[in-house]
């Protein structure tokens, strides 16, 4: 049977085809996505998903991610999938609505990046001069704000998950539809990674150096890392230490005032 | 007293970055920073060699510290890295020791 709607949601250059049967769905998901949308042909990792009826269970239990027999399932209280990364296809079995998809998405996309040495961070990000930079924090650590506050010259890639991967030698950010409190989908561009900033609300604006095991610690704490599995771990960590060794991470103590973006370069 | 014996446990990811060792287990994601003497015994810890000439050998030359203080220090260390699977104890030699990316 035709799915009604199949089209690709491309993140960090990595189209994910989504093929549902529901209309109503499909054209959501194309309205929540639009920046981020590609025809159906030129995805190379592919999602179904079979919508279950309304009234079913909620979001509010535990994710639950582990590896079976070579495939990752991925369980909340509001949808079951799982995900071969042998075939780079999956199912998932959700209510009508688009954050079970959006949890999905977040998932396949840290495990897809974690193979080629990058990561998913809790993190704002931004591009100014060519040049993207990252704010990482936990919640109410800053991260919309810095977003906020940016001068108009800037672009903003996320004002909560940011895409970063290896790319010539260095690293590379991407902007995400995965949005926080701004409610707005980041831009579908990408820049190289400049400097990345721990987030830490002060009484007044100031860089500090991070020694390097710290740095890499505040890293893996802010990194998107679903499921316990030895050899995700040991990606992780070796991408937080190549991190770590190749960009630039500082503290960021500052203000919720404009003027912090003068001290971003 | 009885000898001790450690080995770097196979279930971590280890690094050295700015002069430090870090040491993560894979198996429940807890991060770890030796500082200089944590490090010497770290990466003597083969399997074969008894914690206390290790720390004859090479803890007591290199920072000048007395036995007695320096194995106490020792045996603190090896347990709490124990508790979290970091380091395998024994009470004699244990084969095929270490880990793939240890320093």
């Amino acid at each position: 049977m035709t799915p009604a709607h199949e089209f690709g949601i491309e993140i960090g250059g990595t189209p994910v085809l989504v093929r549902t049967r529901s209309d109503s769905f499909g054209r959501s998901l194309q309205q929540r996505y639009a920046g981020f949308l590609r025809p159906a042909a030129q995805g190379s990792l592919a999602l179904d998903v079979d919508l279950l009826e309304p009234g079913g269970p909620v979001a509010d239990e535990d994710l639950s991610v582990q590896l079976r027999e070579g495939e990752w399932w991925m369980e909340r209280g509001d949808f079951a999938a799982r995900w071969d990364p042998r075939t780079g296809s999956g199912k998932v079995r959700q209510p009508e609505n688009p954050y079970s998809l959006d949890c999905v998405l977040r998932i396949v996309h840290s495990l897809v990046l974690a193979e080629s040495g990058g990561v998913l961070l809790h993190a704002s990000s931004a591009v100014r001069n060519g040049k993207a930079f990252v704010f990482a924090g936990v919640s109410g650590a800053g991260k919309t704000t810095m977003a906020r506050l940016a001068p108009s010259d800037a672009v903003l890639l996320t004002d909560e998950i940011s895409y970063v991967r290896p790319e010539g030698g260095g690293f590379r950010a991407y902007g995400t539809p995965f949005a926080g409190e701004l409610a707005e989908p980041g831009a579908n561009v990408s820049a190289p990674l400049a400097a990345i900033y721990l987030l830490t609300q002060a009484s007044e604006e100031r860089i500090e150096e991070v020694d390097p095991a710290l740095a890499v610690q505040a890293l893996l704490r802010n990194t998107l890392f679903f499921a316990q599995d030895a050899a995700l771990v040991r990606r992780v960590f070796a991408t937080a230490c190549a991190l770590v060794a190749q960009v630039p991470v500082r503290r960021l103590r500052f203000r919720p005032q404009a003027e912090v973006w003068g001290l971003i370069g | 007293m009885s000898e001790i014996y450690i080995a770097r446990s196979s279930e971590i990811a280890a690094r050295v970055l700015g002069g430090e060792v870090m040491v993560m287990s894979v198996r429940d994601s807890n991060f770890f920073t030796l500082n200089e003497v944590a490090t010497v015994i770290w990466q003597a810890a083969d399997g074969k060699t008894s914690l206390r000439e290790i720390v004859e050998q090479t803890v007591c030359g290199e920072f000048e510290i007395e036995l007695g203080e320096a194995m106490q220090d020792a045996e603190q260390f090896v347990n709490e890295l124990a508790q979290h699977g970091i380091l395998k104890v024994s009470g004699g030699p244990i084969a095929a020791a270490g880990a793939e990316d240890t320093p």
